[in-house]
């Protein structure tokens, strides 16, 4: 699609109508990305200097922890997920979003749950569960936002003007039904009415994977494969692979994550590894189309900008997806499961691949939405760069410390306190990584930011004539 | 894929199958679990914790030790020792099955018990145990867990489902950070160790990266008594860990409580789908 064309009129109509929306979602997201981050640069100091925080029950590492992982998760990715894929949808389908003040009002509501979800962990109220720790007060609220703009989006798609469905569609749509179903039940089944003994924990398993691996998988797969098109200005190759990627991610993608070191069943791990193994199919057939869509373009479309986050993105699926295979083989589970292999994996999927794919989009789509150039483009460039060279300090040392810690924890030769100093040398690294991750998304904020208030004056402006203006009685009749 | 409707029947399903496998039938399987019986004991297993471990459980909850700790011990498999117990009537037969194929040494009634096999498989072990028994000898086979964890002393046996039966929320962890806790209680079993360690705990591994939990502890005057359970801080220790003249440190309720829920972490007891040999069995064999 060549830049240089103007819009047509139906175009700017449908951008316009995401508009407040998206900057409702994608301006809480920015907070939350930061946020995290500095949580994450907290928790990651814990272990150089854990007398620092001795004190300090909201900064110790078990709470700030699982607070950053949140903020990344419930802060960051879903809004901007949901707010992409609504852009995604309604321009598929050229139908312009309805009503989007219920949107934005579901936005809010979101960004409240996930503060009160943050403060509660953060105060020692949590539910004890990874990747599920809001207490109810925070979950009610996102289940309701959640369900509101789902709602919206579903509506944008049902009005669609083009009825034909492309591969993107598939994703997204499928991806709008996930996230209530799963977040239901783990939150009923452990929270409400907890069940019983390690029933909980299959559960909770259960839960973390099918959000962080098949909804996250879902949403950026269904980005990556509307934007690479777009992008470079030619059809998706290979399209009946993209089905195949649909059908086995979420066949075998759904039975998977209950580790083989879990204290359950052997049938459960087992089958879980089964669906991890069939992962193949998936790896195989994401890299073809990636591969045979991109293949050629990518020089003359290097950007440093959307379509270098976006393919980056994909890349990083392709690596956490072999990490996840390899997570799937028993005895490789037995020795690094226990790990921070699996959090290398867990932050390449998040940050990698879900986050690159999701900077991408709304570097692209946010300018055209809100009508406005980024007020700094040259911060793209180098949050693509920090980015980077962020994910590959924090992801590398974590998956070969993880490695290496795996091996020594086998030998029991090897007393525990010395495994614990070697991986120190690791952490630092991921440290390092961290920070730059965090320069990065703080330029990612600055400039959504400065956006949201240049629109805003820029509104302001036009609203305060009409504010101060006298009311013309004939216009009050009509 | 004509249609929307097609991809919301096909999620539908596929979300549904996976609903079964992982929600309903580990409910079906595991939620309704009962206490069961240990080996060759009439002993229910697991008990209740006592309620200040109960409330302690929620202290390490909060705190989000699980973070860093996993429960969970694991196992590579079994072994088994064969012990000679007793070399019966008939000493001379008894003699002549050990020295074909099984003892290096010539055996007395003096070095009775003895170990005469380590390591071996539970077939070798019962069908040598069957020669002794024919020769008119008595033999007794230990079953014992192996893998790093057991070695290292985290535990007896591996983690089991029924261990977990009376916690909410069931704190398995995901990162060894720092160690196995899953038998630390039998492991580590001093209340007032584990308080000066959740309080310092760089003072008891060096390097550790364990945030100490000072938060959990208050400084308070001192009265004309001292507190009966203000923390005992070992001379040693550097100043700044020391309270200022007459003042001592006391532990919160929540360090108690989390310090009785630690000291409750015992998965010591032999069951049917972990088995192994407790070494206290083995004296009230002996002494027939």
């Amino acid at each position: 699609m060549n830049e240089n064309v103007p819009a047509s009129f139906a175009d700017v109509k449908l951008e316009a109508s995401c508009r407040v929306p998206l900057l409702a979602l994608f301006g809480g997201a920015a907070v939350w990305l930061v946020v995290s981050s500095a949580l994450a640069l907290i928790a990651s100091l814990n272990f150089h200097m854990p007398e620092k925080f001795a004190h300090c029950a909201w900064l110790t590492y078990g709470r700030v922890f699982p607070a950053a992982n949140d903020a990344l998760l419930y802060g960051f990715c879903v809004p901007a997920g949901i707010g992409v894929a609504i852009w995604i949808l309604s321009q598929l389908g050229r139908a312009p979003l309805r009503d989007p003040l219920v949107p934005v009002f579901a936005a809010n509501l979101w960004h409240l749950g996930v503060l009160v979800g943050l403060i509660e962990i953060l105060s020692g109220n949590t539910t004890g569960f990874d990747w599920l720790e809001f207490q109810r007060g925070g979950s009610v609220l996102l289940f309701f936002a959640y369900l509101l703009l789902a709602a919206w989006a579903m509506m944008v798609f049902t009005a669609r003007r083009e009825r034909a469905l492309q591969p993107p569609h598939w994703f997204l749509i499928a991806a709008l039904f996930w996230f209530p179903w799963v977040y239901a039940t783990a939150n009923l089944f452990l929270v409400a009415w907890p069940v019983r003994g390690i029933a909980q924990s299959v559960i909770a398993l259960w839960f973390a994977n099918n959000f962080i691996f098949v909804w996250l998988s879902l949403i950026g797969l269904g980005t990556a494969f509307y934007f690479f098109p777009r992008l470079i200005g030619r059809p998706l190759q290979a399209v009946h692979y993209a089905l195949f990627a649909f059908w086995s991610l979420i066949l075998f993608g759904t039975f998977c994550g209950i580790p083989h070191t879990a204290p359950v069943p052997a049938w459960m791990p087992t089958l879980s590894s089964v669906g991890g193994g069939m992962f193949v199919v998936l790896l195989l057939t994401v890299t073809i189309v990636e591969v045979r869509t991109v293949w050629g373009f990518i020089k003359s479309k290097w950007d440093n900008g959307p379509f270098c986050f976006i393919g980056s993105g994909a890349d990083c699926f392709v690596i956490s997806l072999l990490m996840m295979i390899a997570l799937a083989c028993p005895a490789f589970d037995r020795t690094a499961g226990f790990t921070w292999f699996t959090q290398a994996q867990l932050q390449l999927q998040i940050y990698g691949f879900f986050a690159m794919t999701m900077f991408g989009a709304i570097y692209y789509l946010l300018p055209r939405a809100v009508d406005l150039k980024f007020p700094f483009p040259k911060l793209v460039a180098a949050h693509y760069w920090m980015s980077l060279i962020g994910i590959v300090l924090l992801v590398l040392p974590l998956a070969i410390g993880g490695i290496e810690q795996g091996l020594k924890l086998d030998n029991a030769k090897i007393a525990f306190p010395e495994i614990m100093n070697l991986s120190l040398m690791y952490l630092r690294v991921s440290t390092v990584g961290i920070c730059f991750i965090l320069i990065g998304n703080l330029l990612f904020a600055l400039n959504v930011f400065v956006m949201t208030c240049v629109w805003k004056m820029a509104l302001l402006k036009k609203i305060l004539p009409a504010i101060n203006a006298p009311l013309e009685t004939s216009e009050v009749k009509s | 894929m004509k249609n929307g409707f097609s991809i919301f029947i096909a999620a539908v399903l596929l979300l549904g199958i996976s609903w079964c496998a992982f929600v309903l039938a580990p409910v079906i399987q595991l939620g309704d679990e009962k206490q069961t019986v240990m080996i060759n004991s009439t002993d229910i297993y697991p008990v209740q914790r006592t309620g200040a471990a109960t409330l302690g459980l929620q202290v390490y909850r909060a705190n989000g030790c699980a973070a860093c700790h996993t429960e969970q011990i694991q196992q590579n498999g079994m072994a088994c020792d064969l012990i000679v117990t007793s070399l019966g009537k008939n000493s001379s037969a008894l003699q002549k099955v050990l020295a074909g194929s099984l003892s290096d040494s010539f055996l007395t009634t003096n070095d009775l018990p003895k170990t005469i096999r380590h390591g071996i498989s539970m077939e070798i072990a019962s069908s040598m145990s069957d020669k002794i028994t024919a020769a008119g000898g008595k033999a007794e086979v230990h079953v014992y867990a192996t893998g790093a964890d057991i070695e290292r002393g985290w535990g007896l046996r591996r983690s089991v489902a029924e261990d977990f039966l009376w916690d909410s929320p069931v704190q398995l962890g995901a990162n060894r950070i720092g160690p196995d806790l899953a038998d630390v209680g039998a492991r580590l079993g001093d209340l007032n160790w584990q308080l000066q360690h959740l309080y310092a705990p760089q003072m008891f591994v060096k390097g550790s990266v364990m945030p100490p939990f000072r938060y959990l502890f208050v400084k308070q005057k001192k009265g004309a008594v001292p507190s009966a359970d203000a923390l005992q801080i070992p001379p040693g220790w550097p100043k700044d860990l020391q309270p200022p003249g007459g003042y001592e440190i006391v532990p919160t309720e929540d360090a108690k409580n989390l310090a009785a829920y630690l000291l409750s972490l015992r998965a010591e007891v032999p069951l049917h789908d972990a088995p192994y040999t407790p070494a206290v069995a083995a004296p009230t064999e002996k002494s027939k």
